[in-house]
């Protein structure tokens, strides 16, 4: 088992598991949001459960949170190893030749969303802390949705946030169906997960997107 | 033709390299593109300078000893070939070629455009083989029966010829491509799975302790190699690995 998790196979399999872990998490975390376009009652009371659930807050989240650090942490000791695996450039390399350019650069589509990962967390997650556990202030089961519309309200936020979503679109292309092939699983099936795999990282972000700009184009008059 | 080249020359494992330009004229399409590097050589012993050293033997597409990048792709641009049965009608007149080794740390240059490529030996020798009884009462490999589905794939990865187009166009240098080859051969046989269980484990080993990238997926290698080794051997690889590593 020791030769196991510091094998390049294992490292792999790590970078699978977690980034499929991750993409579950995006489709409860998109509907969920799509509830705010639909009824704002149903965000509120799906919003307050996530908020104040012992299960989501104690387990699902510390769980999540040690997935995004395993998928990022182990995608930087890849690319450093990668990186060192050649140490003299090609003067002249055709990547493109016989690679798509997103498996090519996961790592930069992989940062970009980091970095929008710092954004959100600050705008949602610290906001949520600092309102449960810094100001102490009471449960309100109703604040979510207006919360949320009025965090659209800026045109550089809602920006940046289509943008970072077009960059998950494109990690998750080459992502979400090169999981299966870490995991040793490339046979019939292979084709579907592929396709799948194309309408998954279209489908997921342009909800995003368009809850983003859904919001933006409808704020909340006082 | 005429041909501009911009080769890779180094004197030995330790000097410093450096591209350098030179011009060929008269160069013909049916030249195969090693032809094209005999008769620059030619020219340059003629004139009394070091020839350029890159590796060859068979010049018919078999053994895997020719190993160049040419124009940022291993064997060249086109596909399912090694650089020895690349000809010159592939390229124009007035192009500009250039020859570089193939590049990752577990493949040093020696010299010019020859790398050492012991590392994937080392690899093989970790356990690319059958125990077999060569006493003379061996049993016919024939006489088991094997389905034409494993058959077929066993074949197809017995293909490999070692060249490192893999490693070389893999943007991480990896060499899961040439390991799951030889992993796969004989783990879709009967007379592979007995020792299957180690073999994978040292075999990946090795590659590791190479320092050969790792693999994520891009798919270049596949797309590269001069024998078409399917990806579905790197995935049959990590099954194996990950199967025996759980087992123990």
């Amino acid at each position: 088992m020791s030769s196991l998790i510091k094998s390049s196979i294992a490292r792999k399999v790590v970078m699978a598991l977690s980034g499929l872990f991750l993409v579950l998490f995006l489709a409860l975390h998109v509907t969920i949001n799509l509830t705010s376009v639909i009824s704002p009652d149903t965000f509120n009371q799906w919003s307050h459960f996530m908020g104040y659930n012992g299960l989501v807050q104690y387990i699902m989240q510390p769980v999540l949170i040690i997935g995004v650090i395993v998928h990022f942490v182990m995608g930087i000791v890849l690319e450093i190893k990668n990186t060192q695996a050649r140490s003299i450039k090609y003067t002249k390399y055709k990547g493109a030749a016989n690679a798509p350019w997103v498996s090519r650069n996961m790592i930069i589509t992989g940062l970009v969303v980091l970095a929008f990962l710092g954004l959100h967390f600050y705008d949602f997650w610290v906001h949520e802390m600092t309102y449960k556990y810094i100001e102490s202030n009471p449960e309100d089961p109703t604040r979510y949705y207006t919360e949320t519309v009025e965090k659209f309200a800026p045109i550089w936020r809602t920006v940046l946030y289509i943008v970072s979503f077009g960059l998950l679109s494109l990690h998750l292309w080459h992502g979400f169906a090169s999981s299966f092939q870490s995991m040793g699983l490339n046979n019939k099936y292979t084709p579907s997960i592929k396709s799948f795999t194309k309408i998954y990282a279209v489908v997921i972000p342009l909800v995003f997107v368009f809850i983003a700009i859904y919001h933006h184009l409808n704020p909340i008059t006082h | 033709m005429k041909i501009y080249l911009k080769i890779w020359r180094q004197k030995d494992a330790s000097s410093k390299g450096k591209i350098v330009d030179y011009t060929m004229n008269g160069v013909e399409g049916d030249m195969s593109f090693l032809e094209m590097l005999d008769i620059l050589n030619e020219d340059l012993i003629s004139k009394g300078e070091v020839p350029i050293e890159f590796d060859h033997d068979c010049r018919e597409g078999i053994c895997g000893t020719c190993s160049l990048q040419i124009n940022g792709r291993p064997h060249g641009p086109d596909r399912l070939i090694t650089v020895c049965q690349l000809h010159m009608r592939s390229f124009k007149d007035g192009d500009t070629i250039v020859i570089e080794p193939f590049r990752a740390k577990a493949f040093p240059v020696i010299k010019d455009l020859i790398v050492d490529r012991n590392a994937f030996e080392r690899i093989q020798q970790a356990g690319g083989f059958i125990s077999v009884n060569t006493s003379g009462r061996t049993v016919d490999a024939n006489s088991i029966p094997i389905r034409k589905e494993n058959a077929d794939k066993a074949f197809n990865a017995a293909a490999c010829i070692g060249c490192g187009a893999c490693v070389a166009a893999c943007k991480n240098a990896s060499a899961m491509l040439f390991t799951s080859a030889k992993v796969s051969q004989f783990a879709l046989l009967p007379q592979g799975r007995i020792e299957a269980s180690e073999r994978v484990q040292n075999m990946v080993r090795q590659m590791d302790l190479e320092g050969f990238g790792n693999c994520t997926n891009t798919g270049a290698c596949e797309i590269e190699c001069p024998k078409g080794i399917s990806l579905e051997n790197i995935a049959r690889m990590n099954r194996e690995y990950l199967g025996a590593s759980i087992k123990g």
